[in-house]
């Protein structure tokens, strides 16, 4: 900045020049910036604006309504037996995925650390599910291994058992179409925090694992708990972060499995899917579903300070 | 399988299979073909389709619209979620001049969007199927000029009934006992005796049981309808279906698809009228159709429900597009009558035309023709989207989770009825 001001002061095109910096550098800046900005400004902020204005209106089939309705749509929300039980599911997946995952692509990063040979090939091999879509996954899960029928392939295993067909989207109780959910969504994320995992394991410096040996630390789980876990714990924070980002973000898979053509049933059903039928069925009542989603982004919101909070997000590592 | 989906869907109230519906407008709303094929003169005009299954649809539509010499028209033949893709557009004015579309919903009426077509449909309103007609009336206005008409039906295999010793179910508890039989006689081959969707029924079968009590959704004076009794016994029995493990579930493609039944996963399925063909290109002659039984004192009952063709308010030829829709779906029986029966399989909205074709007049299609004018009932315009989703939601619990009917239909009127008023004060 310092630099900046020097230079317009000493030359001498007055405003313009200062505006374009030394070298053209606040130009530059606005060039290479300035679509980005321009772009999250228009299709981000604008909407999220737009979503809380309408939050407080009567917008049927509009997006410029003119019925003031205050906190209406608010109180309606939140009175709404199948919203507040959205919230429960989607708080119930969240506490379940996050630790699954956590732990099944750790120990997939401690697998993968420790073989000598063809490391590179299972790395490759547990990270390409992430490659694949949401969508394309979910289809797979549905039609191919977890249909109701005799051929599905979860069912013909089971057949060489004996047991009986089951009908996995359909049977509420058990509730296997939470079997169905989770595992599509785990087998598409954990080669990802793998490799994250992985990175973070190989940062560990090996004197520390023989230092602990010649104290007389034990292999397996004491190493695991005082060397690798507190080693890790950056790459954990992030890993958490972002899985619980994930979770917040529930609709691919879960709409892709569970819905028909004539909407969606109770069960399973997170806030995003039900305002999404909300807001955008035939429906079209953006103002409630715009209380919903910034009711659903203020729970976020309070969610995210409070793990940052917890977990030091920002602090200088120790 | 998408290809499909668009037509089966005729009475739904939303779905589909693109996951990311709000990217899918807005690409939509950026399409590069728009169309423009029409030859005639006069201004452009602008005509929405859903994109139907069947080969030749498209290419119907697009010649009839070339056919006009008074406006250009274009059609848009649209793929995926129609019904939002609609919804979205018609918020602004780059929507279509002429659309079909399943409704209209009520607050589309209420909220100005759609143009009165009263005047056009006048003459001839009394051809007209009354059933598919009464959900596009609203204050003595119509709103949409009924295209086609769909309803629905279970499919029984004679054969398999036969060997199980059952008859084609007359009740519903006819209906429960024969599913049990059926799944018991043909345990060792995995073939389940009732195929009502992979949800067990609670999504394609909507009200259609209640009418089959002899009750309604919502009464002509616009009261609640199956506040009563009898709803929450129909519906435990449609529950015992599911508890006896009669119901096919999990199959790979849904209730809309007769896949399941043809090749041989239940021996009685419900499905669209549009499967016929299907059906008895599969099976010839060991099939046969019926409608929902009756239940108590009530009668048979299948859906029925059109696509209407209305006009957008927000069109810049309001007046051209009316003259046009006139032409084609209130004059021009000939192509209704080609658009109905040429490609796909529905029954054409005008009852003079519906009579008079060759293809519903013997075998199944004709006992569909029946079903459909004497036990035919379409979801009223007041049975809006809360409501049903209620409805649905509800009938999901009694139906998967065994919850008490009675007490989960009296949570459903309650959120009726607050809706009702909604409407009658707006």
């Amino acid at each position: 900045m310092r630099a900046t001001k020097a230079a317009a002061g000493t030359g001498t095109g007055g405003l313009l020049a200062r505006l374009r910096g030394r070298q053209n550098r606040n130009l530059w800046f606005w060039a290479f910036v300035g679509p980005f900005a321009i772009g999250l400004a228009l299709f981000t902020y604008v909407p999220l604006a737009w979503s809380v204005y309408l939050s407080f209106f009567d917008a049927h089939n509009t997006v410029t309504p003119t019925d003031f309705v205050g906190l209406d749509n608010y109180t309606a929300m939140l009175g709404d037996d199948a919203f507040v039980s959205s919230l429960g599911t989607f708080l119930l997946f969240t506490a379940f995925i996050v630790p699954a995952t956590y732990v099944l692509s750790l120990g997939l990063a401690l697998m993968v650390n420790r073989l000598r040979f063809a490391q590179a090939f299972f790395r490759s091999v547990f990270f390409l599910p992430t490659a694949c879509s949401y969508v394309v996954a979910a289809l797979v899960w549905k039609l191919s291994i977890f249909n109701g029928v005799r051929f599905g392939l979860a069912n013909t295993v089971l057949g060489w058992f004996g047991a009986d067909q089951t009908a996995w989207l359909s049977t509420t109780d058990p509730p296997w179409y939470w079997l169905v959910i989770v595992t599509v969504r785990l087998w598409l994320q954990a080669g990802f925090f793998m490799i994250l995992f992985l990175a973070g394991l190989q940062r560990i410096p090996p004197r520390l694992y023989e230092a602990a040996a010649v104290d007389g630390a034990r292999p397996g789980w004491q190493t695991l708990r005082y060397i690798t876990l507190p080693q890790l714990r950056a790459t954990s924070v992030a890993v958490v972060l972002l899985l619980v980002i994930n979770a917040f973000q529930a609709f691919d898979e879960f709409y892709n499995l569970m819905s028909d053509a004539r909407g969606y049933p109770p069960y399973a059903r997170p806030p995003l899917v039900y305002l999404y039928y909300t807001a955008l069925g035939q429906e079209q009542n953006l103002g409630l579903g715009s209380a919903g989603a910034v009711i659903l982004a203020l729970i976020i919101a309070v969610a995210t300070v409070v793990q940052a909070r917890w977990f030091g997000l920002g602090r200088k590592e120790d | 399988m998408t290809r499909d989906i668009g037509r089966r869907r005729l009475f739904g109230m939303a779905g589909g299979v693109a996951g990311g519906a709000a990217l899918t407008v807005a690409l939509a709303a950026c399409g590069s073909n728009t169309g423009r094929s029409g030859k005639g003169s006069g201004p452009a005009l602008s005509q929405w389709y859903h994109q139907y299954g069947e080969p030749g649809a498209e290419q119907a539509v697009k010649r009839y619209a070339a056919a006009y010499d008074k406006a250009r028209v274009s059609v848009q033949w649209r793929p995926g979620d129609y019904d939002r893709q609609t919804a979205a557009a018609l918020l602004t004015d780059s929507g279509p001049d002429v659309f079909e579309v399943n409704g209209p919903k009520l607050d589309q009426i209420k909220g100005g969007q759609v143009v009165d077509l009263t005047a056009e449909i006048e003459a001839v309103k009394g051809d007209f199927n009354q059933a598919v007609l009464a959900p596009k009336i609203w204050q003595d206005k119509v709103w949409a000029i009924p295209q086609t008409i769909d309803t629905q039906l279970l499919f029984y295999r004679k054969s398999m009934l036969k060997a199980a010793g059952v008859e084609p179910p007359r009740s519903v508890d006819e209906l429960v006992e024969a599913a049990k039989a059926l799944t018991a006689r043909h345990r060792k081959d995995k073939v389940k005796g009732l195929f009502l969707g992979n949800d067990g029924g609670a999504a394609v079968l909507g009200g259609t049981p209640l009418f089959a009590a002899g009750l309604s959704l919502i009464t002509e004076d616009g009261k609640v309808g199956f506040d009563d009794p009898a709803a929450a016994r129909v519906l435990g029995k449609v529950r015992q279906l599911y508890a006896d493990e009669s119901l096919l579930l999990g199959a790979p493609t849904d209730w809309s698809d007769p896949a399941a039944f043809v090749q041989g996963l239940a021996a009685m399925q419900w499905s669209g009228l549009w499967a016929l063909p299907q059906v008895e290109k599969a099976l010839g002659d060991d099939f046969g159709v019926l409608p929902f039984p009756k239940d108590g004192a009530g009668k048979p009952a299948v859906p029925v429900g059109a696509y209407g063709s209305a006009v957008s308010a927000r069109s810049k030829h309001r007046k051209e597009a009316r003259a046009y829709v006139k032409w084609l779906w209130v004059d021009g029986t000939d192509k209704q009558e080609d658009f109905a029966l040429a490609y796909g399989f529905h029954i054409p909205a005008r009852t003079s035309l519906a009579k008079k074709a060759k293809q519903l007049q013997e075998g199944a299609a004709a006992d569909a023709v029946s079903y459909a004018t004497e036990y035919g009932h379409a979801e009223p315009l007041l049975w809006t989207t809360p409501s049903s989703t209620a409805y649905q939601d509800a009938l999901n619990r009694i139906i998967k989770g065994g919850a008490n009917p009675e007490s989960e239909l009296k949570g459903v009127v309650r959120k009726v009825e607050a809706e009702l008023q909604r409407a009658k004060t707006k």
